[in-house]
């Protein structure tokens, strides 16, 4: 062990953190993955018993296919809130970049991954306009996507034209949200899973401890890679009993790991996270604020686009209505729900997984239960407001304990 | 002192903002090995001059030299560049990160063999290096993965102050780096102005506090009113006259015979 002199004599003074304090954590928000998997628990607790189907391994692989394209839509919607902006715009840029994409494919002939590569593009042009008109004339992101979401919803119509929908044939296009892969792969897909990430956290584990440094207990390390492999081998046996694991939910999870991979582990998402922390801080040590700002926005830009692709796969069409709706708007909620703060640096790509999931069980449960849009609505609504009500208690806690 | 030509140099340098004149034609300079104490009274312009050298404002008049060289600093990461750090008084913490991500904020280390695409972060080798400074300066932190948010104001300050010397900089500027710390935070930050000076470093510290200049300052600069209002030799002077020239109470006098054998900035009217 070497040189942690300056920090160990304070620990023992400090304390390790302990019950009282994984608590607090809970409470406040740290720990707020936690918060939100208990939530999940309760919701398919109430559905489960009002309808038995609900938690089947078919209503399952429904509910992941389901959360697709929120769930990608909220990846880029992430990076947006860490910086405490908004983007209003990626409901209809995913509409508009599936309109591209079909156009392309259907009227034009061409090749699909051509088509979809337009499609993604299209999006991430929009998203970098967006971020520059936001950071170069500091108007803000509010009202610069308001006025993209007008603007591309009135895009989308001219894109499609007279029929004002298009019929997607191409099987490549199709197959991205209904090919399903056999038993075999999907346990070749969960060992790989369980096998790098028990890996990683190996190799950063003794990397730590050769350095000497703090915080070497591998006893929180543990705990998650048992819970990530449960949830990982669980998960591949529920979709494996029904059509098995679907194309879709690998590409929801590679870009929600990819993503996280970047906002925690590189520069610039440590950039990110400055920026949404105190971007005259920032600009101060020298980031140049406004390229995150435009490369944030042009991720959202991206990621809407994504999704959009793959709603549009799933419905074999793309029509007056796609990225429209609520879809929006639940795109936003999702991470908020799970716990990203709404007023920057605080988050993680995570939380558009769960969030997604937290709003697809609820969207799902009263599906099954038949009721009306009404009261699908309503609910969603109150527990977006429950979950903001949260945070924001949690965040005066945090002021009031000097944590800011 | 410096021998020779100084590290830094400003000469005639103006700031406005709109109709306020904030610095007047002020000639500045640092050697290496160096601490100089900047005061004034409120609004003298203290800051300004900071944030001038810093690249926060850029000077609407006038010359930078950084090493006999003229340079024109235009942004913070020019100042950057040249070897020019900077802790201000608010610190510019990002409050929601911990202790090592503020500390490497802006100059990342990453991980060997992750290609310029990649970034990845070398977590442990900058958890490492924190680690190595802190206690190389004596600085105790509770965890050094805390949100810097939690941290206490003196804290806080010491973070800052490790943080400016990451870079390997020539010429530190410090903002009122004790008006927040209590007796034995300030003793240790003086002690660590001490320390950067015996690596012949060029330091200019900002202070409201008298008594911490005298303790640590070769040189005394002082402005009133946007103005240099006279310089001192800290082991030459008392604190009567140097009181004296940020008030403008009993001026000519002193400020003739006291004033270093720099272009006359006193009398530039």
């Amino acid at each position: 062990m070497s040189p942690t002199e300056a920090t160990t004599a304070d620990d023992a003074a400090e304390g390790r953190p302990g019950a009282g304090e994984t608590l607090r954590r809970i409470v406040q928000g740290d720990l707020s993955a936690v918060r939100v998997v208990l939530g999940l628990v309760v919701i398919a607790i109430i559905f489960q018993v009002q309808e038995p189907r609900f938690l089947s391994a078919e209503n399952l692989t429904n509910l992941m296919l389901q959360i697709t394209t929120i769930g990608l839509i909220s990846v880029g919607i992430v990076y947006v809130l860490l910086l405490g902006e908004i983007d209003l715009s990626v409901g209809a840029v995913s509409g508009l970049s599936a309109a591209v994409m079909a156009v392309l494919s259907v009227n034009h002939g061409w090749n699909a991954y051509m088509a979809i590569a337009a499609g993604v593009a299209t999006g991430a042009a929009i998203g970098c306009l967006q971020g520059t008109l936001f950071s170069r004339f500091v108007v803000p992101s509010f009202v610069v996507t308001l006025a993209g979401l007008l603007a591309w919803e009135g895009a989308l119509l001219q894109v499609l034209g007279q029929t004002g929908s298009l019929n997607i044939t191409d099987p490549k296009i199709t197959g991205l949200a209904n090919i399903f892969y056999s038993d075999t792969v999907g346990w070749i897909f969960a060992v790989v899973i369980v096998a790098a990430y028990g890996a990683l956290t190996a190799v950063g584990y003794r990397r730590r401890v050769a350095a000497g440094l703090e915080d070497t207990n591998p006893l929180p390390l543990i705990v998650r890679f048992v819970f990530v492999s449960a949830i990982v081998i669980a998960a591949v046996a529920i979709l494996n009993s029904d059509r098995g694991v679907p194309l879709a939910v690998m590409i929801l999870l590679a870009f929600v790991v990819g993503m996280e991979y970047v906002a925690r582990r590189t520069t610039f998402g440590r950039h990110v996270f400055a920026v949404g922390g105190n971007a005259e801080a920032a600009r101060r040590a020298g980031i140049h604020v406004n390229r995150v700002r435009i490369a944030v926005f042009t991720i959202a830009g991206t990621m809407a686009a994504i999704g959009g692709v793959m709603a549009a796969s799933r419905l074999f069409a793309v029509n007056q209505n796609s990225g429209g709706n609520e879809l929006l708007l639940l795109a936003i909620a999702g991470p908020v729900i799970a716990g990203t703060s709404l007023f920057g640096g605080r988050g993680s790509v995570w939380t558009a997984l769960l969030g997604a999931l937290v709003i697809g069980s609820i969207s799902n449960g009263m599906d099954l239960l038949s009721l009306s849009s009404a009261v699908k609505l309503m609910v969603t609504g109150g527990v977006l407001l429950l979950a903001v009500l949260v945070d924001a208690v949690a965040r005066q806690q945090r002021q009031t304990t000097g944590r800011v | 002192m410096a021998d020779g030509t100084p590290l830094l140099e400003l000469e005639g340098v103006s700031v406005r903002f709109g109709p306020v004149q904030a610095l007047d034609r002020v000639d500045f300079a640092v050697g290496a090995g160096e601490v100089v104490g900047l005061v004034g009274d409120n609004g003298a312009g203290k800051s300004t001059l900071v944030k001038a050298i810093a690249g926060i404002h850029a000077p609407d008049e006038g010359t930078i030299r950084f090493e006999g060289e003229e340079v024109r600093i235009k942004g913070p990461q020019d100042a950057t560049e040249l070897g020019i750090a900077t802790v201000y008084q608010d610190l510019a913490l990002c409050d929601n990160l911990d202790v090592v991500a503020n500390l490497f904020l802006g100059r990342e280390q990453v991980a060997p063999g992750s290609g310029r695409a990649s970034r990845q972060l070398d977590e442990v080798k900058m958890e490492h290096e924190t680690a190595d400074l802190l206690s190389n300066l004596a600085v105790t932190i509770p965890s050094l993965r805390s949100e810097v948010g939690t941290l206490s104001g003196g804290q806080r300050q010491q973070v800052a102050v490790a943080r400016s010397l990451l870079g390997e900089p020539k010429v530190v500027l410090l903002d009122e780096p004790t008006a927040a710390l209590g007796v034995p935070q300030t003793k240790q930050v003086l002690e660590l102005i001490r320390r950067l000076r015996e690596r012949n470093l060029g330091v200019v510290v900002i202070s409201h506090n008298l008594v911490d200049v005298f303790a640590i300052a070769d040189r005394v600069f002082v402005l009133r009113l946007g103005r240099a209002a006279g310089e001192f030799q800290a082991d030459q002077t008392t604190e009567e006259h140097v009181i004296g020239a940020i008030t403008g109470v009993g001026e000519g006098g002193e400020k003739n015979h006291q004033s270093e054998a720099k272009p006359g900035e006193g009398e530039k009217k």
